[in-house]
């Protein structure tokens, strides 16, 4: 017998320890959501507007793919300052965007220039941060996506915040943060998940499991069952997708954001994937994973699968294919086009906004380096 | 002839640092429905000090949140709020309670602004309880402001009178900025003047005002070591010194003009903190002062601070916390006999 069963039960007060709930219905399920390969892929075809969001699906993981591919030729060339690439994980990235409506916000990690960039994003904008000329390159306010967040999870307790003030407002935005498995051990991930829960807050967490953070395997990051149990602690849903799956992310991650919207509750997802790069291109995968792991995975190409499998149901066809690929090469030739132009920087610029208006030590030190910019202007001309 | 007591016309015209506190939150709740507050023990119970009290029974447990006991993640959600048009005021609950939230303070809330050139402000104020001689065990007399004020992008203002208290909170909460509002605990209960009718906010945040006007030297000071500083300066008279006292009130941005001028008048100078010296808000002031002044100084600029260890058991806190006595003996030090 528990002291639960015992004592303690007799003396429980509901205002004071709350209610006792039952944790079945927040559980994930036993395996990883999957539509490609399945009949569900059928029955998802069938529905109305189901042919529609297919090709749509296929197209942007097409462009994700070129885009991931150009970023990282950029970034061989110097034009990027360093670039985590999300190959393998585009499915992921591209069903954040389709799920998601206008007015919905986005609050990505510096590994979802994607995820950006698909919900339509300027790819230069979004790059600004990768590129170094800028720390945020696009207004959050254009396409409700947050500044791309570098110190882990420290954006989920944003998404919360701002789900929080809709719902006070009384107005249906969604907000769906996005953190990578070994965000999830961070304090700020468990405490955007406690208030989530306890706020009620209309917010969305997708993990991206891509098996490491840099070089630690997920077995070193966590012991819980899946991540997605991680949720039932705090009260709140947790599902588990297979994140190689474009379709089973876009439906699971529209349910969660139909079931935030609607005041039922937040929703952590799991999306378990793979990161078929290196962390970025200054890291050496081969130094913590095997090549033949590598392979197993890209065995299972979200692109391929897709493709694959939408051929197969009749659903695309060789002309679809042939429409993703050239938008896919007309988005990469922008980018080459426009990261060829080096940016024109302000030196001065260095001093504005740090606060609405500048404090006086501020204009001293803006006088300082203007006086230094004029002192080495007219040197250039003598010579 | 009678003896009557004189007829009670005027409502008592003093007030504690605390109920102005309260009062200002009370005005900004009342007159901004942006205005947000949250915090552990912010609700029902009106916060362990009580400055929220009454605040949810008046506008809601919404505007006055109850939060998780969780600083990062209360400061992380104030953001979010903040992203969304609100206003939010976070409470911690103690200086050294404060420390978990560090990272949302410094990485995003400081630089937001800066990040998103402009477009995303958080105007959020972050109240803090600090500082010690209120007889708090480990953990509950931390002077934490260097770590704030070495962070660019943060306002950090203290105030050491009721009046400030109010004016300062409300002009912090107005402010676009996120403002770091340092609240002196041992200052707490101190009563001035101050009559509730017509309160004013300090506007603009950032700037010094000289308390009391003397000739001999100037003793540089905020929060809780004001009224010391002021005591010294009473007991300085005894021994022919007619000292200045400069309240900072917001340590940054600094106000080097009016801290200058008031060195500069009497060319001498003490700056006077509970914290510790090292790496403290005084070496940045005595160095700024030296920088400007020099040319004007008899003496170099002293220091006196706490010393230079985590903060004492509260028995032996009389110890660490600079007082009367060491005041005068910096001031003692300020080479008179040239
Ligand atoms: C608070 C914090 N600590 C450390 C780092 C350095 N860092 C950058 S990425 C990374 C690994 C993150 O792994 P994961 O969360 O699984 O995301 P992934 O990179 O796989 O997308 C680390 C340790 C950081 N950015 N922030």
């Amino acid at each position: 017998m528990t002291v639960l069963d015992h004592d303690l039960a007799a003396a429980w007060t509901p205002d004071a320890h709350g209610p006792r709930r039952d944790p079945a219905p927040l559980l994930p399920d036993s395996e990883p959501v999957r539509i490609l390969g399945t009949p569900a892929l059928r029955r998802t075809a069938d529905s109305p507007g189901g042919r529609e969001l297919l090709r749509d699906l296929h197209r942007r993981l097409v462009v994700g793919r070129r885009f991931n591919q150009q970023a990282t030729t950029l970034t061989k060339q110097g034009r990027l300052a360093v670039y985590p690439a999300s190959t393998g994980q585009e499915a992921c990235q591209i069903a954040v965007a389709s799920a998601l409506r206008p007015g919905d916000w986005l609050f990505p990690s510096y590994r979802d220039t994607l995820a950006v960039v698909s919900r339509g994003v300027d790819p230069v904008q979004t790059l600004t941060l990768l590129r170094g000329n800028a720390h945020c390159g696009y207004d959050p306010y254009e396409h409700q996506v947050a500044p791309l967040s570098t110190p882990l999870a420290t954006q989920a307790p944003h998404a919360v915040g701002l789900a929080h003030a809709a719902r006070l407002r009384g107005e249906s935005t969604v907000a769906l943060a996005l953190v990578g498995d070994g965000g999830t051990s961070e304090g700020d991930f468990h405490e955007a998940l406690n208030f989530a829960g306890v706020l009620n807050a209309p917010v969305v967490f997708l993990v991206q499991n891509n098996g490491y953070a840099i070089s630690v395997p997920l077995a070193k990051q966590s012991a819980a069952p899946t991540l997605a149990h991680k949720a039932v602690g705090y009260g709140i849903q947790g599902r588990l997708v297979d994140g190689n799956d474009a379709v089973a992310v876009h439906i699971v991650l529209s349910e969660a954001v139909e079931h935030a919207r609607t005041g039922r509750g937040p929703v952590l997802v799991e999306a378990v994937t793979y990161r078929l790069e290196a962390h970025t291109n200054a890291d050496d995968a081969g130094r913590y994973r095997s090549a033949e792991e590598v392979e197993r995975w890209q065995a299972r190409d979200p692109l391929t699968l897709m493709e694959r499998h939408l051929r197969e149901a009749g659903v695309i066809g060789d002309a679809d294919v042939a429409a993703a690929a050239a938008e896919a090469e007309e988005l990469a030739d922008r980018m080459r086009t426009l990261f060829h132009v080096k940016p024109q920087l302000d030196p001065m610029s260095l001093f504005a906004h740090v606060y609405a208006e500048p404090t006086p030590q501020l204009r001293e030190q803006a006088a300082q380096l203007a006086a230094e910019l004029a002192a080495e202007a007219a040197t250039e001309e003598r010579r | 002839m009678t003896t009557a007591a004189p007829p009670r016309t005027q409502p008592p015209r003093t007030a504690t640092l605390a109920s102005a506190l309260n009062r200002a939150l009370r005005d900004a709740l009342r007159e901004d429905p942006a205005v947000h507050i949250l915090g552990e023990d912010v609700g029902t119970l009106g916060g362990v000090f009580r400055i929220t009290d009454g605040l949810a029974a008046e506008f809601g447990a919404d505007r006055c949140l109850d939060t998780p006991l969780a600083e990062a993640g209360i400061l992380g959600t104030a953001v979010g709020m903040a992203m969304y048009g609100l206003r939010p005021v976070v409470e911690m609950q103690f200086d050294a309670f404060a420390y978990p939230a560090f990272e949302q303070l410094v990485s995003h809330v400081a630089r937001m602004r800066n990040r998103t050139a402009g477009r995303m402000p958080l105007p959020i104020t972050v109240r803090i309880p600090y500082g010690g001689g209120i007889g708090g065990v480990e953990h509950h007399s931390d002077s934490s402001e260097a770590y704030y004020a070495h962070t660019p992008g943060l306002h950090v203002v203290t105030p050491a009178t009721v009046a400030d208290g109010y004016g300062l909170l409300r002009a912090a909460i107005a402010s676009d900025d996120p403002v770091v509002f340092l609240e002196p605990k041992r200052l707490y209960w101190s009563k001035d003047d101050w009559s509730a009718e017509a309160p004013a906010p300090v506007e603009p945040i950032g700037r010094a005002v000289v308390r009391r006007q003397g000739t001999s030297a100037t003793l540089l000071t905020y929060g809780p070591s004001l009224p010391v500083c002021l005591e010294a300066a009473e007991a300085a008279r005894a021994e022919g010194w007619d000292l200045s006292v400069v309240d900072l009130r917001s340590l940054a941005p600094f106000d080097d003009e009016t801290v200058a001028a008031a060195v500069r008048s009497t060319g001498r100078a003490v700056v006077v903190h509970e914290s510790s010296g090292f790496a403290g808000v005084g070496a940045e002031i005595a160095a700024r002062v030296t920088e400007r002044c020099f040319h004007h100084l008899a003496a170099p600029v002293l220091r006196v601070a706490g010393f230079d260890i985590p903060y004492p058991p509260p028995m032996l806190e009389q110890h660490h916390l600079p007082g009367v006595d060491r005041i005068l003996d910096a001031v003692a030090k300020l080479q008179w006999e040239q």
